[in-house]
């Protein structure tokens, strides 16, 4: 279909209209101009994540700084064998189509391997029953894994509720009542997240949490004893596994991280003289 | 079989959502807005599992008189009562004066309410914790909260118009940039876990061995 404009004049005057312009076919944009900026980020961004899982895979090795929280978990783990209590692991409010939630489960399958390896009791109450479902498969999965398939027990991974307080209310039931010895909050988590690392911290458990909700970090750091912030949380997997490719993966993490603080840098200059073009090219709508 | 379908299906799914957050042509969007819908669907059927399970392990510690058994008893009823008041209004359970709205205003929000309300007394407790100054970054992490607290109430201004001031200015400079490095460390490590899961590199979501 073809479309033809004119601007008319209103109160009509004749002499005041515009011409009629030239017949225009409107058509679909296959790209979002607007999001170029975000594109080259990303390609950069796969372009370098490519080159350092082609370069671990070749024998690169690098060195990371140790997380101390990290390390905490096993340390959690094996102190909870040693009291003969269980490991609490809670997996944030968000459902499973959040990025933390994948996070989390990721954790959450090296958090169960080692608790089958020692044969510590490990629960996990879910908010949401997708959650549930890919916890679930996760837990039995680190179980077999290490050859453990008969220590999983059906009800270590249930759904308790989506309604977020009335899972506060659960989980801290749970907590006062079963006395875990180690905490683990990995996931994304909002008002509740005081709730349940203050009870945590009153029945004295260890506690390690990991979130990137940078408003709820201030809480955990204040009541947990480690406390794997932002970036920290979404590389601890890559660490605790140890594999060459997922470490390259990290490299690449921090390389597009260097280029982001060259660029502000640079942009910060540029806008003190006067050019803004370079702080406005990566502005995103 | 069972581990590769699935990384063939977060691979194709991943890649898919990527490319339509740069195309906007109506075939692709539309595509994406029904694997939106899809998601939701699979979602609402994963309720059925959630609570096939609450009640299977309930109900299994009830017949036991496992510990705490009548809790378990209540939740078990709270359930099936509001199941049973919500389906017999059908589509009327919204309705203002329905008996399901009054279950909801009249036992959950009070609960819920009241769970919220905690926190305040939680949030003095690690307050307490948090401000005990045993090191210099304590003292200044007490000394910041400090001015903060005082700058957002009207006795600040009173006793100095710095005051507010200053506190405008712990939020607005040091608190922003300290935010958005941990906002930009945040987002980069959003990025490389999901590259990681959409490329099979990482497996242990669905199950697999991740090592």
């Amino acid at each position: 279909m073809t479309y033809e404009y004119q601007l008319v004049a209103s109160p009509a005057d004749a002499a005041l209209d515009s011409d009629v312009s030239r017949p225009a076919r409107a058509a679909a944009n296959f790209f979002d101009w607007s999001k170029l900026n975000v594109l080259i980020v990303t390609g950069i961004f796969f372009a370098l994540l490519f080159g350092y899982i082609r370069l671990a895979e070749r024998g690169a090795r690098w060195v990371f700084r140790k997380i101390p929280g990290l390390d905490a978990i096993e340390e959690a783990v094996g102190r909870a064998t040693e009291m003969g209590k269980g490991v609490l692991y809670v997996p944030g409010v968000q459902d499973i189509d959040d990025i933390q939630t994948i996070a989390s489960m990721i954790l959450l399958g090296r958090v169960a391997r080692v608790a089958a390896k020692y044969e510590t009791a490990l629960n996990v109450p879910t908010n949401s029953p997708g959650v549930y479902t890919v916890a679930e498969e996760v837990v039995k999965s680190a179980y077999s894994d290490v050859g453990r398939r008969d220590a999983y027990r059906s009800d270590q991974v249930r759904y308790v509720t989506s309604e977020q307080f009335a899972y506060v209310a659960a989980v801290n039931g749970m907590m006062l009542r079963e006395r875990p010895a180690a905490n683990l909050l990995l996931g994304a988590f909002f008002a509740e997240s005081l709730l349940l690392a203050e009870t945590g911290h009153a029945v004295g458990a260890i506690q390690i949490a990991g979130t990137a909700n940078v408003h709820q970090m201030p809480f955990f750091v204040v009541a947990c004893d480690y406390t794997l912030i932002g970036e920290e949380y979404f590389a601890a997997s890559a660490l605790l596994s140890n594999d060459p490719r997922l470490l390259g993966s990290l490299k690449a993490s921090d390389m597009v991280k260097v280029l982001m603080i060259i660029v502000i840098v640079l942009g910060c200059l540029l806008a003190t003289f006067g050019h803004t073009w370079l702080g406005d090219f990566f502005a995103t709508q | 079989m069972k581990r590769e379908i699935p990384i063939v299906i977060t691979l194709v799914a991943g890649l898919f959502m990527l490319i339509a957050f740069f195309v906007p042509h109506p075939q692709v969007r539309n595509l994406y807005e029904d694997m939106q819908n899809w998601a939701i669907v699979v979602v609402g059927c994963t309720y059925v599992l959630g609570v096939a399970n609450l009640l299977r392990i309930n109900l299994r510690q009830v017949s036991r008189r496992e510990r705490d058994w009548p809790f378990k008893l209540v939740l078990i009823a709270g359930l099936l009562v509001t199941m049973a008041v919500g389906f017999s209004e059908w589509t009327h359970y919204t309705d203002v004066d329905s008996r399901f709205q009054w279950i909801y205003g009249t036992f959950y929000s009070p609960m819920t309410a009241t769970m919220f309300s905690l926190l305040a007394f939680f949030i003095a407790s690690a307050a307490f914790r948090a401000f005990r100054i045993r090191s210099v970054e304590a003292m200044l992490l007490a000394i910041a909260a400090f001015i903060l607290m005082l700058g957002r109430v009207p006795l600040g201004a009173a006793i100095h118009p710095a005051i507010p001031a200053a506190a405008d200015w712990l939020m607005e400079i040091p608190q922003n940039a300290a935010k958005r490095g941990i906002l930009i460390g945040a987002a980069l490590g959003v990025m490389a876990t999901g590259i990681r899961v959409i490329l099979g590199l990482e497996k242990t979501y669905g199950g697999g061995d991740g090592a």
